[in-house]
């Protein structure tokens, strides 16, 4: 009986008596689910464009930040710096095009899978021999983000926001709009669209797999720029951060693979989850939970909607 | 010309299925043995036996575990390491309870454990598919980490979290603990990796095993043809956390002494998911080749510079170590997307046909 009141009702007594705690940690979970969004956006473009399952993401992440902040901290001012970071990252999709993804053409899924893992492993020990293992400090100054506190009265309490926060959320949605503009609008972005509906009808039109292949995942590596001055910003740019590629992953089978809006909806739903999931239930089972809650929501999302929320549906034939 | 099965007449069906119907592959495989058994013993060192034979032989195991579901049964799993960990802690604690008992029995039961979790863990596989099911198996990872490092009572409520080998003796001979010889150690994982190996072996090439076939080449084929796809699944993850859990408990057992829960991570799955790959998916002998060579090369990367003396640091060649594992499986993938097995069985068709091209 104390058990079902420690479950069922102690949680939603301490949400009512203060509303603003609650608000707080809604906030919170927001701006960890952007992040994850952002990761998993990434995820979702190189999928739909070229069917790889992209477990580099986080790394890529990882990368992107480091070189930023290792060119910063040989002396190169922080907005030429950002340029020669996306430049590195351009050179990267050219390279993983022509080393990794050309050879591999048509290959099964858990071949590619397996690939992207080897890829990251090359790139954890490229950046610890070029960048060192130490966790850097993101050079978020420099760069003109904003660190204040802003603190909002709310239910007679004040809520704490960062701007860092802030602006990572309008950062993140600035993208997002953007991104969708590029698909609908721009020819590149219906050719993309045409590679991620059907490669060889693709193919016959005269649209090259091979750029768009480039393209793609150079738009992955901004988005993974993007993800990395923010998050590097919130704490600190480390190779730890490869592990958001990790919790991305729920997000992914929450919205489907397939799916832009899917990578933000479950994004979203995973960071609010796992954050009032940990702060009001974790203490129950000893606190931590916040490393497999996420893991599952998903899994038992899956069970009832097998493709996620906005997936395509799996149809099977014989 | 080397290699050649003329003249080996099948007069039963038995004999026709064997694991080895060519005699040059029994012969062979008895010299394999006995180089294990009796050259090994003999030429190598205690260094060699303890850091490259014994954890060479105990991911072997691991990725026969894992082949059995990722390369006969076609269900990707991600969770290979926390299944051995499951292993591990339960080989502990029953050791630990009930030390009378012959710990090799603990160890073979331990196993029954890792293949009840992983039962658990493998309902999803009949709605869930491909990479989806690889990502919730994800949650076995992570949801078994987290008992390993929270749960008090899996490691007796020891304060360092971590859990460590009871001493214990077979037929008076030290076989885990700091007293057991590397030498003693070794033989006794050599004769539970054949064993096992046996009984995969055999499992993959009957009934069941066709089953499991049936079911990764095309699962809805498989159904109308009669399998019944929960009843196989399943099996398939049972049988294949049960070599796992052996697996690790064999790692805590003979070969650490001791673990953390941080053993038993995601990169230990990620390492025994490129034994399988690299191996080749769906071969046993593709899981001794990738067992062999995964855990062999970061140890020969490490020492080749020393060989030539050159004095590198050991953080880049860690590093380095790193890339170039990265940048072989890569390599490997397109080279050869099949493993070292299919490797192997091109060598066998060139020694068969030489000195003819075919």
């Amino acid at each position: 009986m104390d058990l079902l009141t420690a479950i069922f009702v102690d949680p939603f007594v301490r949400m009512g008596t203060n509303p603003t705690f609650l608000v707080q940690v809604i906030w919170e979970g927001f701006v960890s689910g952007v992040l994850y969004a952002l990761v998993a956006l990434g995820f979702v473009l190189i999928f739909k464009a070229s069917g790889v399952f992209n477990f580099a993401q986080g790394i890529m992440v990882v990368f992107a930040a480091l070189a930023l902040v290792g060119l910063h901290e040989k002396g190169v001012p922080a907005w030429p710096a950002l340029l020669v970071a996306t430049g590195v990252m351009l050179i990267l999709a050219i390279g993983i095009e022509r080393v990794v993804l050309r050879p591999l053409v048509n290959q099964p899924d858990i071949i590619l899978l397996m690939a992207t893992i080897g890829l990251t492993r090359f790139l954890v020990g490229l950046g610890e021999m070029v960048f060192g293992g130490e966790p850097k400090v993101m050079i978020t100054e420099a760069l003109g983000i904003p660190t204040g506190i802003l603190r909002i009265p709310l239910f007679g309490k004040s809520l704490i926001l960062k701007e860092i926060d802030m602006t990572a959320a309008v950062v993140a949605i600035l993208m997002v709009a953007f991104l969708a503009v590029f698909f609908a609008r721009t020819k590149i972005g219906r050719a993309l669209r045409a590679v991620a509906d059907d490669h060889q009808a693709a193919l016959s039109v005269g649209i090259s797999l091979n750029r768009i292949w480039v393209i793609v995942w150079f738009a992955a590596g901004i988005v993974a720029l993007v993800t990395g001055i923010m998050w590097g910003a919130r704490s600190q740019v480390s190779f730890d951060l490869e592990v958001i590629a990790l919790k991305a992953l729920p997000v992914l089978i929450l919205g489907g693979f397939t799916s832009v809006p899917g990578a933000i909806v479950g994004g979203l739903m995973i960071g609010i989850g796992e954050k009032i999931g940990e702060i009001y239930w974790g203490r129950l089972l000893g606190g931590g939970i916040e490393s497999w809650l996420a893991y599952l929501i998903a899994l038992a999302f899956l069970l009832f909607r097998p493709q996620g929320l906005f997936g395509e549906k799996i149809i099977e034939r014989v | 010309m080397f290699y050649r099965e003329v003249g080996q007449f099948k007069s039963t069906y038995a004999a026709d299925m064997a694991i080895f119907p060519i005699r040059q592959d029994r012969i062979g495989i008895a010299v394999m043995l006995g180089l294990a058994v009796i050259a090994i013993p003999l030429v190598a060192n205690d260094f060699v036996l303890a850091s490259i034979m014994i954890p060479g032989l105990v991911f072997t195991l691991a990725a026969i575990g894992l082949n059995i579901l990722t390369g006969y049964a076609g269900q990707i799993s991600l969770g290979t390491g926390a299944f051995m960990g499951v292993g591990a802690y339960a080989a502990f604690k029953m050791a630990s309870a009930f030390p009378q008992v012959n710990v090799i029995v603990w160890i073979l039961a331990s196993g029954v454990f890792s293949a009840g979790v992983g039962v658990v863990f493998g309902l999803p596989s009949l709605r869930i598919k491909g990479l989806y099911l690889a990502v919730t198996t994800l949650a076995a990872q992570f949801f078994l980490d987290w008992c390993f490092v929270r749960v008090g009572w899996l490691t007796d409520y020891s304060s360092s979290g971590a859990i460590e080998a009871a001493r214990r003796s077979l037929f008076g001979i030290a076989i885990t603990g700091p007293e057991a010889t590397p030498l003693a150690r070794y033989f006794v994982v050599l004769g539970l990796v054949v064993l096992l190996t046996f009984v995969a072996s055999n499992l993959v090439h009957g009934r069941i095993g066709r089953t499991w076939m049936m079911v990764r080449d095309m699962d809805i084929a498989a159904e109308l043809m009669g399998v019944r796809l929960l009843p196989a699944k399943l099996l398939a993850f049972a049988v294949s956390s049960y070599f796992a859990g052996v697996a690790g408990a064999m790692m805590v057992f003979f070969w650490l002494g001791a673990a953390e829960p941080s053993a038993f991570g995601i990169s230990l799955s990620f390492q025994v998911l490129f034994m399988v790959i690299i191996g080749g998916l769906g071969s046993m002998i593709g899981s001794y080749f990738g067992a062999a060579f995964i855990w062999a090369l970061p140890v020969l990367i490490k020492f080749t510079p020393n060989l030539f003396g050159i004095e590198i640091q050991s953080a880049t060649v860690e590093h380095a170590n790193s890339m170039i594992v990265g940048a072989l499986i890569i390599f490997f993938l397109i080279v050869e997307p099949h493993g070292l097995a299919k490797l192997w069985a091109v060598t066998k068709q060139k020694l068969r046909v030489w000195p003819f091209p075919w």
